[in-house]
């Protein structure tokens, strides 16, 4: 049996953390962390395109929100919807939608791609939008939650809140097992090889176009189970949710905590849940409702992000350790910059990058576009 | 519709697709010379917006307003270049996506704290506050003729900058490729602040004049922007001529599908789904030239 890792023991204490919080929390915590457990399935999803696929989608709150307004529907307002009919019916929507876009997107590539992906949710947006039988502008009442009765047994209730947090709980759980294994498998290995260079995948004879429509499709699908609980959650879906400051917020979560690591998506969506939360709750200073602007600090968070923090959170340890060994060579810069800046040779760069396996994000810039 | 209802039209979709043109042209540039994807382009042309209506008050002339205004567009490229873009040359499109959204809240909370979340008018300038009469009852707004006339010089105007001159053909070559060029004794990165420059002037240029027509109102920028992706997609990224075509394309598209009619089964579907027709545009394209329609074949 292999060894258990570090990070692996420390995922296991934050999942029984995470299991033991409804018995002390108040409701608003447990309510507080479904909503960040949804979000954070919301995250892996994309992470998935963007982390391990090489895909940069800016339209991902479409299939998120598609899946909400699926519910809004099949629950009309004096009947609650069927959990294991409108759970997969839900999804399959969000994968259908994800597979017509999916297969238009993706005859582009690097900046068309992030370009058209917005534009294709953007449209999503204007059908919810424009016309009335979603409820236009104002969206439409989840009036009550699913049900999950079997023949009428029903094992759990989601109107109850430490029900549906334990739901989402085991769905986390296992979305981020089932993408593990994925990833583990030959088709993971396959999605990876395509990001770091697809020219060379393509020419092992593997059908590249057909992997990551595959990715695409499961993608919208998990997107879509986190926007299902989301909607139930919050018991109403707007057109704001497929808008593409959901998209833009969802992929900053994936950035924040580390891209291409599943746990880094997931610290990401956490840690943005809770400055937003930190920031809606500023106090008025010198007469401004501080509070009331939090999305001038989130701006200015992402842009310093950004700046300071290309591997993301989950990166930092790595970030300072270096810093501390070498305090002469490394500083703020990006490490990559580091060998072109110097005039090295290609090949030095290759080694480079084959030290730290995790850590090429960038390599796409070249590998990618073809 | 009517012979004159029609010429309204055609010249509603070509003054809305040359406006487009002007933000796309600069969205385009900056893409396809600096290979920077700026989602904040839209945001300029909200700041435009807002200086017009900001500055004409001020200085009581539309004019004055959108030379000052202008000027003040430059500065903010060439700051935000100085301090921002210019450390995401070398990195990957998805950090250029996420630190121009990041500049998206920036400016949209600051448009929030300074102008308020209210709706604005400009006027337009008096000598052209008249109208061309068509017929007994319908005219045409000179307005209208001159942003059209406004935003064809530009295009020429820029068509011969990259063309034929000696800073376009720096510029070209920096697009082509920037090592080079800089060996060769070429201050590229003074080049590229320019070129940025530029583009968030073009941006901020075409929401002055739109704000007579269109009015001033908060999240104005992001509506055109995905249009303008829209545009670039259809056009080819870095193309000027493609994004001119692409442009007058979907403004006559846009403009025609407000308008015209489409009864399926009693329900009206065309004025509701007229949103979408763009989009269904930029669909076909991508199935038949993905790269698009002056873009280069790769």
């Amino acid at each position: 049996m292999r060894q258990l890792r570090p990070a692996t023991i420390v995922l296991l204490l934050c999942l029984f953390a995470l299991a033991l919080l409804p018995l002390f929390a108040e409701k608003y915590y447990i309510q507080l962390f479904t909503k960040m457990m949804i979000m954070a399935i919301f995250a892996m999803s994309l992470d998935l395109l963007v982390g391990f696929t090489g895909l940069v989608s800016l339209g991902h709150a479409a299939f998120f929100g598609l899946a909400g307004y699926v519910l809004a529907f099949a629950a009309p307002q004096y009947e609650a919807a069927n959990l294991w009919i409108s759970l997969p019916l839900a999804m399959a929507c969000s994968g259908l939608l994800a597979l017509v876009i999916g297969s238009l997107v993706l005859r582009t590539s690097g900046i068309y791609f992030i370009m058209v992906t917005l534009a294709f949710a953007q449209m999503v947006f204007f059908v919810f939008h424009d016309t009335e039988f979603g409820g236009g502008a104002d969206g439409i009442y989840v009036y009550s939650k699913p049900v999950a009765a079997i023949a009428g047994w029903e094992p759990f209730t989601l109107e109850n809140h430490t029900h549906f947090y334990f739901v989402v709980l085991v769905l986390l759980a296992l979305a981020y097992a089932a993408l593990r294994m994925l990833l583990a498998s030959l088709f993971g290995r396959v999605i990876v090889g395509i990001r770091v260079n697809e020219q060379r995948m393509r020419s092992l004879g593997y059908r590249t176009f057909r992997y990551k429509l595959v990715c695409f499709v499961l993608s919208g699908a998990l997107a879509g189970m986190a926007g299902y609980f989301a909607a139930a959650q919050f018991g109403f879906v707007n057109p704001e949710t497929l808008g593409w400051h959901q998209s833009g917020s969802v992929l900053m979560m994936v950035i924040l905590g580390g891209m291409g690591t599943l746990t880094g998506a997931i610290v990401g969506a956490f840690s943005m849940m809770l400055l937003e939360l930190g920031l809606q709750g500023l106090p008025d200073v010198g007469g401004m409702n501080l509070a009331k602007h939090w999305q001038l600090f989130m701006g200015g968070f992402i842009v310093l992000a950004v700046l300071l923090l290309p591997h993301g959170l989950l990166g930092m340890p790595r970030l300072v350790s270096r810093w501390l060994r070498k305090p002469a060579e490394a500083g703020g810069m990006s490490r990559e910059q580091g060998p072109r800046k110097a005039g090295m040779r290609p090949s030095a760069i290759a080694v480079d990058r084959r030290q730290r396996p995790r850590l090429n994000g960038d390599d796409r810039a070249e590998a990618g576009d073809g | 519709m009517d012979a004159n209802t029609f010429l309204i039209q055609v010249l509603n979709g070509i003054q809305y697709g040359l406006l487009l043109f002007l933000v796309a042209s600069g969205l385009t540039l900056v893409l396809g010379i600096m290979g920077i994807i700026n989602l904040a382009h839209g945001t300029f042309y909200m700041v435009g917006a807002y200086l017009a209506f900001s500055l004409s008050q001020h200085f009581g002339s539309l004019w004055l307003a959108m030379a000052g205004g202008v000027v003040i567009a430059v500065a903010i490229g060439i700051v935000l270049e100085w301090l921002l873009i210019s450390r995401l040359y070398h990195r990957d499109h998805l950090y250029q996506v996420l630190l121009t959204y990041g500049l998206i809240l920036i400016f949209e909370e600051l448009r929030s704290v300074i102008f308020g979340d209210d709706v604005h008018g400009v006027a337009v300038p008096e000598m052209l506050r008249v109208s061309l009469p068509l017929t007994e009852t319908l005219s045409y707004p000179v307005y209208r003729l001159w942003m059209s006339a406004v935003c064809l010089v530009l295009a020429v105007g820029m068509y011969l900058l990259i063309q034929k001159t000696r800073l376009g053909m720096m510029i070209r070559a920096g697009a082509a490729n920037r090592e080079m060029v800089q060996s060769l004794g070429i201050n590229i990165n003074l080049l590229y602040r320019l070129v940025f420059a530029f583009g968030v002037a073009l941006a901020a240029f075409a929401g002055m004049i739109a704000a007579p027509v269109a009015s001033v109102f908060p999240g104005m920028g992001n509506q055109v922007l995905i249009v303008c992706f829209v545009v670039v997609v259809i056009g080819g990224i870095g193309s000027v001529k493609g994004a001119m075509m692409a442009a007058i394309l979907i403004g006559l598209v846009d403009t025609f599908g407000k308008v015209a009619s489409l009864e399926i089964g009693g329900v009206q579907l065309l004025p509701q789904l007229s949103g979408m027709m763009i989009y269904v545009l930029m669909a076909v394209v991508l199935l038949a030239r993905p790269e698009g329609l002056f873009g280069r074949r790769t």
